[in-house]
């Protein structure tokens, strides 16, 4: 678990994180394009969001395809968020989406 | 991108044998998979299927590989919402590797098509139920919400 919040600490892993919940199977080549950086800086990235397994890798023929992977996340929430919260939170950040706009935190 | 599909992985504390028995056999599934449970064989070209306790069919499809305790690919068709049935037979691949204590459990859930509503909806119920099989094959309880079928589906 405290690899998970280590590499969420980091803004430009979550934006990899927003790009893959965009567009899920990026090849590090379409991650790098898209996010104006080095191969070299995505890939030390990558690498943290892997050993927090919040990218999975799979080989398609020649490409390492990268995706998103939601389950540590979903773990936090129900270690902490219990059966009624859920519904009252939801209704709440809907609430702060609709009057704060869709800017990201 | 010409065809869709989610990879889910998790960690769970468990042997490969006990896991494998959590993801297909009724007792394991009805606890953690919202009530339901699958029929089959589980040899390679058996027939498949999800059970929904009022006697629907969730799911169906057939064994396309099987390697105990390593590999389980199935063809998964939605059976009982018209508008996921209509996009035909999808795919899904669980892969379990282990790794120290732990067994890596990969789900690969993908269709030969763009944008398909069949993996957008599966997609947002597995990591749930992923959270569920670990819970339970860890501490002996599944999570509470997936104790029970949704009312209105």
């Amino acid at each position: 678990m405290d690899e998970v919040f280590k590499a969420l600490a980091d803004p430009t892993r979550r934006t990899l994180l927003d790009r893959l919940f965009e567009n899920n199977g990026q090849t590090l080549g379409e991650l790098c394009e898209r996010l104006n950086m080095t191969r070299q800086a995505v890939t030390k990235h990558l690498k943290l969001l892997e050993a927090a397994n919040l990218v999975v890798t799979i080989w398609r023929g020649r490409e390492k395809l990268h995706y998103l992977n939601p389950v540590p996340i979903h773990e936090i929430a129900d270690r902490w968020i219990g059966k009624y919260e859920r519904g009252r939170l939801r209704v709440l950040a809907e609430l702060k989406k609709q009057l704060e706009g869709e800017t990201n935190g | 991108m010409a065809n869709s599909r989610f990879v889910y992985v998790t960690y769970i504390r468990a042997t490969p044998e006990k896991l494998w028995r959590a993801l297909i056999e009724p007792e394991f599934t009805r606890r953690f998979w919202c009530e339901t449970w699958q029929e089959c064989e589980w040899k390679p070209g058996a027939s498949w299927r999800i059970m929904i306790p009022d006697g629907r069919v969730a799911d169906s499809g057939e064994v396309l590989e099987i390697e105990l305790h390593r590999r389980l690919v199935l063809s998964w068709r939605n059976e009982f919402k018209p508008e996921l049935r209509e996009e035909g037979y999808s795919r899904l691949t669980y892969e379990l590797e282990q790794q120290g204590e732990s067994v890596k459990l990969t789900v690969i859930h993908e269709i030969d098509k763009p944008d398909s509503k069949l993996i957008e909806a599966v997609s947002s119920g597995w990591p749930h139920l992923l959270a569920s099989l670990k819970s339970l094959l860890e501490t002996g309880e599944s999570l509470k919400e997936t104790r029970r079928w949704p009312e209105g589906i």
